[in-house]
């Protein structure tokens, strides 16, 4: 699990100069190289369809954002209400990490096998589906309602940045 | 500004005629075989669309369109919703729905696991041209902007 670590410090090390760097294509580079190395780490904890698809996206993500955004100013301003956003962030964190302790506090050790559900679809995946990619036959065929609501979520999407995006709202 | 519209430099021209049929024919490899090797239909329609993302970055947005425009990618976008919403319903003739009702086939053989193929094929339509569809917006949003300023 060494070389997981490494990683996670390489991580670390990118999203930090993603922050913290003035130019916006060395930043845009930096998380660019934080999504490969989490698409390393999926590789190393043994899950090859997320690090496909953490690969694939993380390039399309890294066009975008260079296409469509470097040559902007983006405005940030710094000054003005600082108390009232410090306060809300605060509240917000607090809000977060109470839920977080609440819902992680039944959950079980990280590594320690008593899903009985996942252990069904291990055992007898291959005999009740015929697919021999076992996360192909939970995405499509145990959870398939979820795949179905994931295809919705891509259309709303796109109709959403069609409707921000679109040349008559803009004209006005 | 003009050259940058109609694509990058020679070299990246050359390449790119060289590779985006390599890109192509991965992204439908992993379609297809999503059900016997890692991959399936959101990654393999991701390489889809970055195959054609490909050729706009290097040959501009024309060639692109030529290759595939607006509507053929908003038909392959339909087509994916309805064929995968299709399948599911056919399922309820022989159960409930999003049953697996074709025969389920011989392990580790391409036509095998029933509709699981279709429906990977269904999806990656679906999430290829929905993407292609957001990086052509987002494109002609920066062109028509620039020509704004202009």
């Amino acid at each position: 699990m060494i070389e997981l670590q490494i990683i996670l410090i390489f991580m670390i090390i990118g999203a930090l100069i993603a922050v913290r760097t003035k130019d916006l294509l060395s930043a845009v580079i930096a998380v660019g190289t934080v999504g490969l190395g989490l698409s390393l780490a999926f590789l190393i904890l043994k899950a090859p369809d997320l690090a496909i698809a953490q690969l694939v996206v993380e390039i399309l993500c890294v066009i975008i954002l260079i296409r469509a955004t470097i040559r902007k100013d983006l405005p940030f301003s710094t000054s003005g209400r600082w108390l009232f956003n410090t306060f809300i962030t605060f509240i917000f964190l607090a809000v977060f990490i109470g839920f977080g302790y609440f819902c992680m506090r039944d959950l079980p050790q990280f590594g320690s096998p008593i899903m009985k559900i996942a252990q069904h679809f291990v055992s007898q995946g291959l005999k009740e589906t015929g697919a021999t990619n076992l996360v192909s036959s939970v995405v499509l065929d145990y959870r398939a309602y979820d795949t179905l609501g994931e295809a919705t979520i891509l259309f709303t999407a796109v109709i959403g940045v069609l409707a921000v995006m679109r040349r008559v709202g803009r004209k006005k | 500004m003009k050259e940058q519209e109609k694509g990058m430099t020679i070299i990246v021209k050359t390449i790119t005629r060289l590779t985006v049929g390599l890109i192509l024919l991965f992204g439908i490899y992993i379609v297809a075989h999503g059900h016997v090797s890692p991959g399936g239909g959101f990654a393999g329609g991701v390489i889809v669309a970055l195959s054609f993302i490909h050729i706009m970055l290097a040959f501009g947005k024309e060639e692109a369109f030529r290759k595939i425009n607006q509507n053929v990618a908003s038909f392959f976008e339909s087509l994916g919703a309805i064929l995968f919403i299709t399948l599911a319903i056919l399922g309820i003739g022989s159960g409930y729905f999003f049953v697996n009702f074709m025969s389920k086939g011989k392990p580790f053989e391409l036509f095998s696991s029933g509709f699981m193929p279709l429906a990977n094929l269904a999806i990656a339509f679906k999430v290829g041209s929905g993407l292609f569809i957001i990086v052509i917006i987002l494109v002609m949003f920066k062109i028509s902007k620039e020509g704004d300023n202009r």
